[in-house]
């Protein structure tokens, strides 16, 4: 995965991951997302930020498949996509950590893992021991403390359910990763481990989103924040050319400042 | 938690993880064994005879237990995944109904009276009705969004009327012979030898999965069990499987049966009569038979684990990509070729299909069903723990037959089991977690 997504680093770094094009979706004549556009680059943080109820979450979810959007396209990696369910959306690559984790919380880590995606047997039958043993792996990796493998996720502690969600995002060779709120329910500690999670994710070539209403979660994480506003895009920055303040002005008042590229949601006074 | 209790751990705890047995499994069967004693320790001495724990009764038991155990099976996969099916009996005593109509009025049209072809092709079309009708429902639950209660309420009206139709209210009978096998008698066994012959294969497979499943555990370095506890299970397993041949065997044929077979085959009876043994009968065989095919399905197949994944949680299972729709539309209408099979067991039972066949089995099915664990909060339940409790209910009703309280009390037993159990269930819930 490493060096195959550097490489695509390396030649395609002019063609975006995914772009997101004049996106639109209501639900009951609420415009929750109106001519949203955002884009994402292999290797880049993109911090999307904005209050309570300004569309972020659902513009993410209709990249992951959950909604189908009304209008706009989709493109990954210059391609057209159609995304019209969460399967779609995996098949190209786009794993999605939810803030409420989507974990089934009646059955074990190996399961939440391969949930839609078991390892059968010959016999066409659930291979649970080759399922349990990958995820052994893959959680010593992430999280070496997680001993659990037996016990229904709803008896694990907030940490060790974020770990399982990561390691299902991350375990199917994502390329695109969304990150909805991933650090709302962790303590210091484990938010550290999310940050390093996600350089090192970063360093692999994957493109993230990371959606949070928390400016101080993502700037320092994120290489580019997109700010959204009552469904609509206010603007987008380079995080080194903006400051917080001026990135609060643009979730609080939707003002652009000059470091920014202004969207349509941008105030015009 | 395991790091924490390590040093208070009693010697029952350290067996119990050892041989990791389900300790509801462990409840259930005390439960069982208790209801047994009383109801045989009752009639031994407040009636002067013990009747329950005969041969006579067991067996009676394993036949009239099996039409209610093949569709609690099937109302696991319903319940899990936060439904409920109230139509099951409604839709028993019509698939019921078309299946006498089919073989008594129709077929032999055909085919002629007796044509060995008739039962095959009414079995099937009997399950394959209830199929259709299952999905039917199914539909309506999963992509109209009306609520199972709602739909499977107006399918129980539905269906007990419609049969009425179709029958134009009559009784249909007499079913084929050999249909009539199917529910048992002393003709649908399959005899001592057969039956000695199944319990060791049986054994044969506990041994063999016992054995698989340690391999497996050691391919991949997990932990395994002691060596004692997987003979303790393998042992323990093995007798209750020869015990329960014996008890099937010990019960002959009644003495008029055994002369006309006798006169029929040209034997001579001699003195102390001929002991011919019932063994398993066909019901029986059929319940065991669906309840490891849906235990196959529930625990072994990507068809069950999205049954499960569905009722922890909905939302994750269609964010996961699973089709909950389509698998609602799939699990209604297993529910219903189940009910086929048992419309099948209770009409071939009966040598009829009339009216009020199936009526209230609903209410007994999803009994059996809570008492053997399953969950309404969704996401938990087991297709042993269904039949297991299909015997318990089973066992209180015709313990209570046998000892003679009348119906009303039956009634009101059966219903305060139920929501005890519940309660019990609750507790023990509450304090594993």
């Amino acid at each position: 995965m490493n060096t195959q997504a550097t490489e695509q680093q390396n030649t395609h770094a002019a063609t975006p991951l995914v772009e997101m094009k004049d996106i639109s979706i209501s639900f009951g004549g609420v415009h929750a997302v109106d001519n949203a556009s955002c884009d994402l680059y292999p290797g880049e943080v993109v911090g999307l930020l904005g209050h309570n109820g300004a569309g972020k979450s659902t513009l993410i979810k209709i990249l992951s498949g959950a909604y189908t959007r009304d209008s706009g396209t989709i493109f990954v990696d210059g391609k057209k996509a159609t995304i019209d369910n969460p399967r779609h959306a995996k098949d190209l690559g786009i794993e999605t950590i939810y803030q409420t984790l989507a974990l089934a919380d009646n059955v074990d880590a190996a399961a939440n893992l391969y949930l839609g995606r078991e390892i059968l047997t010959r016999w066409g039958t659930l291979d649970d021991a080759a399922m349990e043993a990958e995820t052994r792996k893959v959680m010593n990796r992430l999280n070496p403390n997680f001993t659990r493998f037996k016990d229904p996720v709803k008896q694990l502690s907030g940490g060790q359910r974020q770990s399982v969600a990561i390691a299902r995002a991350i375990h199917f060779n994502a390329r695109i990763l969304i990150m909805d709120e991933p650090t709302a329910a962790l303590g210091p500690a484990e938010t550290e481990q999310v940050g390093q999670l996600i350089h090192q994710l970063k360093n692999d070539g994957i493109g993230i989103f990371l959606i949070s209403h928390d400016i101080h979660d993502v700037f320092d994480l994120a290489d580019r924040v997109v700010v959204m506003k009552n469904g609509a895009v206010v603007g987008s920055a380079k995080t080194t050319d903006v400051t917080k303040d001026e990135v609060l002005g643009m979730i609080i008042l939707g003002k652009c400042p000059a470091g920014a590229t202004p969207g349509p949601g941008a105030s015009t006074d | 938690m395991s790091v924490e209790k390590k040093y208070t751990e009693s010697a029952l705890v350290r067996f119990l993880r050892a041989t990791e047995v389900d300790t509801r499994l462990l409840g259930m069967i005390g439960a069982l064994i208790l209801i047994w004693l009383g109801f045989h320790l009752y009639g031994h001495f407040v009636n002067g005879y013990g009747a329950f724990l005969t041969p006579r009764n067991l067996w009676n038991l394993s036949v009239q237990t099996s039409s209610i155990a093949v569709m609690a099976t099937g109302m696991v996969l319903v319940i899990v995944t936060r439904h409920i099916d109230l139509s099951v009996g409604s839709l028993l005593g019509f698939s019921a109904m078309i299946m006498g109509v089919m073989q008594v009025w129709i077929l032999p049209k055909f085919l002629g009276l007796g044509h060995p072809m008739i039962w095959p092709i009414t079995v099937v079309v009997g399950i394959a009705f209830g199929a259709l009708i299952g999905a039917f429902q199914g539909v309506l639950i999963a992509y109209l969004n009306i609520p199972a209660f709602i739909v499977t309420l107006g399918g129980l009206l539905i269906w007990r009327g419609a049969s009425y139709l179709v029958a134009r209210g009559e009784t249909i009978a007499p079913v084929d012979q050999t249909f009539a096998l199917i529910g048992g008698g002393p003709y649908g066994t399959i005899g001592a030898t057969g039956s000695w012959i199944l319990g060791i294969i049986v054994c044969l497979v506990i041994v063999l999965l016992l054995f698989n499943g340690r391999r497996q555990r050691k391919k991949f370095g997990f932990t395994t069990r002691p060596m004692w506890a997987e003979l303790l299970i393998g042992g323990v397993g093995s007798a209750l499987v020869i015990g329960a041949v014996m008890v099937m065997n010990a019960y002959p044929w009644p003495k008029g049966i055994v002369k006309k077979y006798a006169a029929a085959n040209n034997i001579e009876i001699p003195d102390g009569g001929i002991f011919i043994s019932h063994g398993f009968a066909f019901p029986i065989l059929i319940a065991l038979a669906v309840g490891v095919a849906m235990t196959f399905l529930a625990t072994r197949t990507r068809f069950g684990r999205y049954v499960f994944a569905i009722g922890g949680n909905p939302e994750a299972a269609e964010l996961a990509g699973i089709n909950t729709k389509k698998m609602t539309m799939l699990i209604f209408s297993l529910m219903g070729a189940l009910t086929g099979i048992a419309a099948v067991i209770a009409s071939a039972r009966l040598k009829s299909a009339t009216l009020a066949l199936g009526q209230f089995d609903e209410l007994y099915v999803i009994a059996a069903a809570v008492i053997g664990g399953t969950s309404f909060a969704g996401g938990i339940g087991t297709i042993y723990g269904a039949i297991l409790g299909a015997l318990v209910m089973q066992s209180l009703q015709s313990g209570m037959v046998l000892i003679g309280f009348d119906s009303a009390i039956q009634q009101m037993v059966v219903g305060c089991v139920l929501v005890i159990a519940v309660f019990l269930d609750n507790l023990y819930r509450r304090n594993s977690v």
